[in-house]
């Protein structure tokens, strides 16, 4: 618990000293506005966190997230398309339960059909892209074909900061009462933590997982509008590959890849710290493929840093080592 | 004894032993696993090791084949100490064994896991192969079996496998071989191949450490005995001259010394009843039932099925027969949801991979099945939950900085405390507690042992099931002995002796036991 919390501490500080690094060349880089963008920016990247973050701890992986979010997000593009009049509102609350029943496909199979998550989950993966072509045919929908509602709300500010923005917040907020205070969230973490355990207290695993993925799949749903209506185009590769950067705000803010230990607010922290490193590099005129190899060294450090907290000290058998500790 | 006609290589009157092992010593913390104990191995003899579950045979096997090293003694090779440093410093002087759960691997063929780590290589250093086949089929067939070198493991029965892992022993120059169990999982058939090849291995000169609780195939195949008990010897000799009597009386020997604290509860009206309870592979016609306020002991060696029919009753397996009434009404328990709904639940043996959640916090640990108590609209309610937690960790005298440590940082005797409350958090009716006290120092298993009997004193049933006769005898009003999936007997009064619980678990005939 101590090792999680001085773990927090550790990324936050590293968060602000990279963030005074460039302040210090850029102080345009901590203007209001500018820290408001670079929040808004990563608030996909940690609404996708917060569902990859309850699947890593249940001992699974899901990296179906960025097709889920492709597939989900064209639909509700298609849908805007077919009926602009549709309030926004109805095609959010599609969009979490079409993106929930992707997740579920990844659960089921999961769960009933015991194959291994990575498995599962490229599969779909590949498959979610391979629907989107089928629908499409590999054309895009663009800015124009959209309705004015559907690409703004996401934009719209409430009090300096917008929607995109407060949506993260919400889901983080919201996961941050069903990790702790619901018997779900408890189950994530008795599950990845011990299954055999879980079994015997009565947890069904197979079922928590399938859950795990279920609430992957809503939040990955939600970001596929959000994206959309972002960037107000919708084609077969959006967020390609970002799946791998979701698994790394995981990693990098501290979930075990093992399972059974990590936290909410690390989870966040680890998302802030990519989408800082992300926004920050092209500021101070790093070359993006930079920005890749950085991403990837915090990813190995943060890996690095678990396996080092999370090796057990061994047991003390001679006298003089029992004081030297 | 019958082996006399073709015993070639060694006359057992005169050769002196292999190896003997001199005074050995294992102390492991908390526990002396080995306390100055003797063993000698001759050549061209069977010695059959025996004891109660705990009794030492592992850690001898295991010093040796140079897993272990002893705190004390020597081992003697020939008469001149050697050190087994390490497994090779023993496979290297001979000393080879088979294991009870043999390490093979199925996705190679037979020769290769016969020669897997010493194959035999050609002149450039690669595997030769075809002398690997041909000196596989040449082991296989001293040995009897038929068995093409050339298949892989996967494919082979149980039986042949371990043929494998016999000739894999084997393939090294053995000169003494330690068999632990070798018939647990053979069939009446199999076991009688095996004992046709003790004797061919006898006939070769080898030194044949065979350990086993089976008192029929001690009889059948020693030609001597050694006997453990707590770690110490207790008997040695030739089997000629000597009853099962005796040996029973060696094994368990002592009266029921230690402190137990069992107070008679009020036994009360039946709360559970178990009829005609069967799986297909595991167990079959298990019937009882429990009392209120009783503690019913379940003994018998490991693998008799107490475990595996303990899983069935809390709805981990499912059974392939019988019914459960709780209160005189028949459940249907398919799930350990449904059985801690029923009031059953199961302290399992195995902690650290049963239990506890060595990541999560204490009191999280203690609410984990009880959360729906401290919940409401859903919502986990953190001070009812502390408050539970409390409450059952002070029950049990917990002792730990704060409710928030993780439980890994605990001590094995806490981690068991934590387990057991989190189980009485949840109100059960029957308690069944797979071996508690395993593990675990003297304090605290004197911890468990009052906190059983006060749990019996306010009304809670409890299914107890050990190894250790001592303390089943000590706390059980009531004991079940299983033996090879089945109940072998129900004692109580003054039938609870040792001797009559060990002869029903390893399965000698009871004579005068009517009386």
């Amino acid at each position: 618990m101590n090792a999680l919390k001085s773990r927090e501490a550790i990324l936050g500080g590293a968060i602000l000293v990279l963030v005074a690094l460039i302040a210090s060349r850029f102080p345009g880089f901590i203007a209001p506005a500018n820290i408001i963008a670079v929040f808004t920016d990563t608030s996909p990247l940690m609404i996708l966190a917060m569902g990859q973050m309850v699947v890593i701890l249940t001992r699974c992986i899901d990296l179906s997230v960025a097709a889920n979010l492709a597939l989900t997000g064209m639909v509700c593009a298609i849908i805007n398309v077919a009926a602009p009049g549709l309030p926004v509102a109805l095609i959010l609350i599609f969009a979490l339960f079409m993106g929930a029943a992707l997740g579920a496909i990844n659960g089921l199979l999961v769960w009933k059909l015991s194959i291994p998550p990575i498995v599962v989950t490229l599969g779909t993966m590949t498959i979610f892209r391979g629907v989107i072509f089928l629908l499409t045919e590999g054309k895009w929908i663009n800015a124009h074909e959209m309705s004015p509602s559907f690409t703004g709300v996401p934009r719209q500010d409430i009090l300096g900061l917008p929607v995109l923005g407060w949506i993260g917040i919400v889901v983080a907020v919201v996961m941050m009462v069903v990790m702790a205070r619901t018997t779900l969230g408890r189950a994530f973490f008795a599950v990845g933590g011990n299954p055999h355990a879980a079994v015997y207290t009565g947890i069904n695993v197979g079922r928590t997982q399938f859950l795990a993925f279920v609430i992957s799949g809503m939040l990955a749903g939600l970001t596929g509008y959000l994206w959309v209506a972002r960037y107000a185009v919708a084609y077969v590769d959006i967020a390609g590959g970002f799946e791998l950067d979701v698994v790394a705000a995981c990693v990098i803010g501290g979930i075990s890849i093992a399972g059974g230990a990590g936290t909410v607010v690390g989870t966040l922290l680890g998302a802030l710290f990519l989408g800082v490193v992300k926004n920050a590099l092209p500021v101070i005129d790093v070359s993006p493929f930079w920005q890749l190899a950085i991403s990837g060294a915090a990813i190995i450090i943060a890996v690095a840093f678990n396996a080092q907290s999370g090796r057990s000290k061994g047991r003390v058998i001679l006298k003089s080592a029992e004081h030297a500790q | 004894m019958e082996d006399h006609g073709h015993s070639t290589t060694a006359d057992p009157a005169s050769a002196a032993p292999v190896l003997t092992l001199d005074k050995i010593t294992k102390t492991f913390p908390g526990v002396k696993a080995l306390d100055g104990v003797c063993l000698d191995l001759y050549p061209g003899q069977v010695t059959a090791l025996i004891g109660e579950n705990g009794a030492g045979k592992s850690t001898v096997v295991k010093t040796l084949t140079g897993i272990y090293q002893p705190d004390g003694g020597q081992i003697l090779l020939d008469g001149h100490p050697v050190p087994f440093a390490t497994p090779q410093d023993a496979a290297d002087a001979g000393v080879t064994a088979i294991h009870q759960e043999t390490v093979l691997f199925d996705e190679l063929t037979v020769a290769e896991n016969v020669f897997i780590g010493h194959a035999p290589k050609s002149r450039f250093g690669l595997i030769n192969t075809r002398a690997m086949h041909d000196r596989t089929g040449e082991i296989l067939g001293s040995i009897g079996a038929q068995i093409d070198p050339g298949v892989k493991l996967k494919d082979l029965g149980i039986a042949s496998r371990h043929l494998v892992a016999i000739a894999r022993a084997l393939s090294v120059e053995a000169r003494v071989v330690i068999m632990d169990e070798p018939t647990a999982a053979l069939s009446q058939k199999e076991i009688e191949e095996l004992y046709e090849l003790v004797d061919t291995l006898k006939a070769q000169g080898k030194a044949i450490l065979f350990i086993s609780h089976k008192f029929d195939e001690i009889f059948r195949i020693a030609d001597r005995y050694t006997v453990f008990r707590d770690g110490q010897l207790v008997g040695a000799g030739q089997m000629i001259g000597v009853a099962e009597e005796d040996l029973v009386q060696m094994m368990v020997g002592r009266s029921v010394d230690q402190l137990f604290p069992k107070s008679r509860a009020e036994i009360g009206e039946e709360i559970l009843t178990v009829a005609g309870y069967s799986h297909p592979t595991e167990f079959e016609d298990i019937n009882f039932s429990l009392r209120r306020g009783e503690i019913l002991g379940f003994y018998g060696l490991v693998g008799a099925g107490r475990s595996e029919f303990m899983q069935s009753l809390i709805g981990i397996t499912k059974p392939s027969k019988g019914a459960i009434r709780i209160d005189g009404d028949v459940r249907v328990i398919r799930s350990p949801a449904a059985a801690i709904k029923a009031g059953i639940v199961y302290v399992p043996e195995d902690r650290g991979k049963q239990g506890a959640i060595l990541d999560m916090p204490i009191f999280q640990n203690v609410t984990l099945p009880s959360l729906h108590m401290t919940s409401r609209n859903g919502f986990i309610q953190l001070a009812e939950e502390l408050a539970l937690a409390r409450q059952y960790t002070e029950r049990l005298d917990l002792r730990a900085a704060s409710l928030d440590t993780n439980v890994g940082a605990l001590s094995g005797g806490n981690q068991q405390k934590v387990v057991i409350a989190k189980w009485l958090a949840t109100k059960p009716r029957v308690i069944i507690l797979d071996e508690p006290t395993k593990g675990i120092d003297i304090g605290s298993k004197a911890a468990v042992h009052g906190f059983m009997s006060e749990l019996a004193a306010q009304g809670l049933s409890v299914i107890l099931v050990s190894s250790e006769i001592p303390e089943i005898l000590g706390m059980s009003d009531r004991v079940i002995v299983m033996r090879e999936g089945r109940i072998a007997a129900e004692l109580d009064g003054d039938n609870l002796q040792p001797e009559t619980l060990v002869r029903h678990a390893v399965g000698i005939s009871v004579e005068g036991e009517a009386a």
